[in-house]
């Protein structure tokens, strides 16, 4: 029944939404916060960026969270008056969302 | 106007109010009447003073007058109400602006065209398609109250078109369905009576339908009768996407 | 419709401002990429945290990022429909105990952070 392919792209916006909502608060602490007030030593903090399940956290945070921004600003585009660029937006938005995943993958998993 | 018993002079109040003679103007123009201010009177009872006393050309559309038949929705200071829910006292002794229903052309002062809503109506089978058709002598189709319970709240719509009126994304383009329209459609497919998902899919699961929306929830917030259409779209893109992902997961399952 | 709608009424502003907040999350992810092309590399690392610049706009971001998360724990009750027979559970249940999983989640990571070493 794949009327439309936007089922993807919403299911993407919504885990996206789901990590973004209770995930980066904290993160944001951590890492504008905590790190530099030196609440985690540097040493530690390296350390813990070494760790699998850190690093797919933050392949997690980075990715999900992409696809959360681009399926919504594709629509705030519209809404804020920018509706001629056919589809355009949905390519730019997606895309980047796409690329910033692989990005992810390779750091994460190679660095 | 006829001098009441009390030699007080009677208290008043304004309504401007949004004329449209296509026979005789081409843009719209306002009409300013002063009413008598009673605390008890709605809008639609203004409007009908108005039209008996005052200017019996003023076109407008009303029934009920109580709020459950949908007619006299219009613009009162911007915001989309019933008329006869609106209560002049939450207004005086500010003027009161009445405009027709936004984002519907209209035919003739206070009275829009709702043809393209009907026709959505039908788009989105807004009816129950049984399963299989029984003949009477089968007897009822039976449901328990837990059963009525799952679609009660979208069966309540008056089909006023305020949600309609309150919606960014029916004012920028009119083929959108629509928040009535959305959830008549999903109380049909949560009827437990109800076999017709499938021929609506094609209808709502679309550009046109669920996916347009961007839950802004103005159209919830508007509703005279809380039938929460807002919800039922978003409920909507839930069953959208279950079903996609079940098509492409388990495409020989149904 | 005229670009400028959604400064005619509260509610569409509102609307607005919390769609925007996904330039603040889409924002942070882009921090947490390019943290991650220098992960192998301490010093990297330490620099582009400590950076004062860095701090503040991730400051800035972050009552965007917490308007994200309430407006979308609010909303869950609208997708997730629960019913005990004829009776919904009570919206405001399922957006409690959302809440209450974010605060959960989010001392369970501060503590994994400050725990380690």
């Amino acid at each position: 029944m794949a009327r439309s392919n936007e089922p993807i792209w919403w299911s993407l916006f919504s885990a996206g939404g789901v990590v973004a909502a209770f995930f980066v608060p904290v993160t944001i602490v951590v890492t504008a916060i905590a790190v530099p007030a030196g609440w985690i030593s540097d040493e530690n903090l390296y350390l813990l960026l070494q760790q699998p399940l850190v690093r797919l956290y933050l392949f997690i945070l980075i990715s999900l969270p992409l696809f959360h921004w681009a399926h919504r600003f594709r629509y705030v585009v519209a809404d804020l008056g920018f509706r001629g660029g056919g589809r355009l937006p949905e390519i730019v938005c997606y895309g980047t969302a796409i690329l910033g995943t692989v990005l992810a993958a390779c750091f994460l998993a190679l660095g | 106007m006829a001098a009441n018993e009390n030699s007080q002079p009677e208290s008043t109040i304004e309504l401007e109010v949004f004329r449209y003679r296509p026979e005789q103007e081409e843009e719209p123009t306002f009409q300013t009447y002063e009413v008598p201010y009673r605390e008890d009177w709605v809008i639609l009872d203004a409007l009908n003073y108005i039209k008996d006393e005052i200017d019996g050309t003023l076109t407008y559309r009303w029934s009920c007058r109580m709020g459950v038949c949908g007619s006299c929705g219009m613009m009162v200071n911007g915001e989309p109400k019933l008329t006869c829910a609106a209560f002049l006292r939450d207004y005086h002794p500010a003027t009161i602006r009445v405009e027709p229903l936004s984002y519907f052309p209209v035919i003739r002062d206070l009275v829009i065209n709702m043809e393209g809503f009907l026709d959505k109506l039908t788009e989105v089978k807004a009816w129950l398609v049984p399963e299989e058709e029984k003949p009477v002598s089968e007897g009822e189709y039976l449901q328990t109250p837990a059963e009525l319970a799952k679609y009660k709240q979208f069966s309540m719509c008056i089909n006023c078109m305020l949600c309609y009126s309150a919606c960014p994304v029916y004012g920028h383009h009119e083929d959108f369905l629509g928040p009535a329209a959305i959830a008549l459609a999903q109380r049909y497919n949560l009827d437990s009576r109800d076999g017709g998902a499938d021929e609506r899919a094609e209808a709502i699961f679309s550009h046109e339908g669920i996916w347009d929306c961007t839950f802004v929830g103005d159209c919830t917030r508007v509703c005279p009768k809380n039938v929460d259409p807002a919800g039922a779209i978003q409920q909507a893109k839930v069953t959208a996407t279950k079903d996609f992902y079940r098509s492409v997961l388990v495409p020989w399952g149904k | 419709m005229p670009a400028d709608w959604w400064l005619k009424k509260r509610t569409y502003s509102l609307f607005m401002v919390r769609e925007l907040t996904c330039v603040f999350v889409g924002g942070y992810s882009l921090v947490l990429l390019i943290l991650a092309s220098k992960i192998g590399d301490q010093q990297g690392v330490t620099a582009m945290l400590n950076s004062k610049t860095l701090s503040v706009l991730q400051l800035i971001a972050l009552p965007m990022v917490i308007y994200h998360t309430v407006t979308w724990l609010n909303l869950t009750p609208k997708v997730l429909v629960l019913w005990r027979g004829e009776e919904r559970v009570n919206p405001l249940l399922i957006a409690g105990i959302h809440y209450v999983a974010w605060i959960a989640v989010s001392i369970v990571i501060l503590c994994v952070v400050f725990g380690y070493g």
